[in-house]
């Protein structure tokens, strides 16, 4: 890992922990009286709010994750992807956007 | 060692040895079991009474040197200043070559991998004077000397390498005694090469693959703390990255 990348995974850390903290802090409130797709959907459908927040939850952790893949492929994964900083690269980008395109197709089946 | 033989308890110990290279196996010796006797006073018994082609190396024998590093029982120890009676296990002794280094022979591995290391991290005093201008007069109570006082009794003896899970894991990771030496030089103000240095230590490798699992500080037999040199660094290279002075 670089500086660059470095400095990338701990700024989407320092920028998780509070959307963490508030997330596990709703699930609670949210699931106070038992929980229902209606309930969440009325909270979640249409909030401006709601979709910014969880799209930077999203963004946020798929670049921390990514470069997290990264790291453990270079040290843990097949020699031949080890060894090549381009393979280890598009492995990042290619799961990367695999989890920002997962995480914002969910995050627009409850917002909009 | 000739003082721990003459001393002999009257007991033995099983020593196994690692003899040959990467694919050798351990040859277990009986060695007479001495008072206040050292790891390396047990290899050199075997060597100077038991078999003569054993090969290790050493130097000073008062843990100054830093040549005499071998894996004791499982973690890697400076042998001159380890008592046997302090690291025996169940009355065996598993006397192997550094690990993370390929094995010559026996005990000896080649340490080129591991120096080459310190010159990659940039290692090096880059002197920002001439001989011919007055010596520096740098005074202990500085905060910058603190620094370095508190890393630069590095022997290089490669016990920090060996016990390092990131070196094992990534072959470009500098490892924390390059990276600790580099921590003294960013530190110190005779010094003018850390544009070059810095940049060494945040590539691919830098210092920035240490995960902080801190055996680097577990194990150094002069109690370093080559983890907080690496974090030091990671705190001035995002310093510098941020300011644009490393890319």
């Amino acid at each position: 890992m670089n500086v660059h990348l470095y400095v990338l995974q701990r700024l989407t850390a320092a920028l998780m922990a509070p959307l963490v903290l508030v997330h596990l802090v709703v699930i609670l409130y949210a699931t106070r009286n038992g929980v229902s797709a209606a309930e969440i959907l009325g909270r979640t459908r249409g909030s401006l709010v709601w979709g910014l927040f969880y799209a930077l939850f999203v963004a946020a952790a798929a670049v921390h994750g990514s470069i997290g893949l990264r790291a453990i492929l270079r040290e843990w994964g097949p020699r031949s992807l080890a060894a090549s900083p381009r393979g280890l690269d598009f492995a990042m980008y290619a799961f990367g956007a695999v989890l920002l395109a997962l995480g914002l197709r969910a995050v627009a089946s409850v917002v909009l | 060692m000739q003082q721990a033989t003459e001393q002999s308890t009257g007991r033995t110990i099983a020593v196994a040895i690692w003899r040959g290279g990467a694919d050798g196996d351990y040859q277990t010796f009986e060695v007479p079991l001495g008072a206040n006797q050292t790891v390396l006073d047990v290899v050199t018994y075997v060597q100077r009474h038991l078999d003569p082609t054993l090969s290790y190396r050493f130097a000073c024998r008062v843990g100054v040197c830093g040549s005499c590093a071998m894996t004791v029982n499982g973690r890697p120890r400076w042998t001159c200043r380890t008592h046997v009676s302090k690291v025996v296990e169940n009355g065996r002794l598993e006397i192997a070559p550094l690990a993370n280094l390929p094995v010559i022979k026996d005990l000896a591995t080649d340490m080129s991998r591991f120096f080459e290391k310190w010159q990659a991290a940039k290692g090096v005093f880059a002197p920002s004077a001439t001989r011919g201008e007055p010596i520096a007069a740098i005074s202990p109570a500085t905060p910058e000397r603190r620094i370095v006082d508190a890393a630069i009794e590095c022997i290089n003896c490669g016990v920090c390498f060996a016990a390092c899970d990131t070196v094992r894991w990534n072959e470009d990771y500098l490892g924390p005694a390059a990276l600790n030496r580099a921590w003294t030089l960013v530190n110190d103000v005779r010094d003018a090469g850390n544009g070059e240095r810095l940049y060494a230590v945040s590539r691919d490798g830098g210092c920035h693959a240490c995960h902080t699992h801190q055996s680097c500080e577990r194990h150094c037999p002069v109690g370093l703390n080559p983890t907080a040199s690496i974090a030091g660094l990671k705190r001035r290279t995002m310093a510098a990255y941020i300011r644009g002075e490393v890319t």
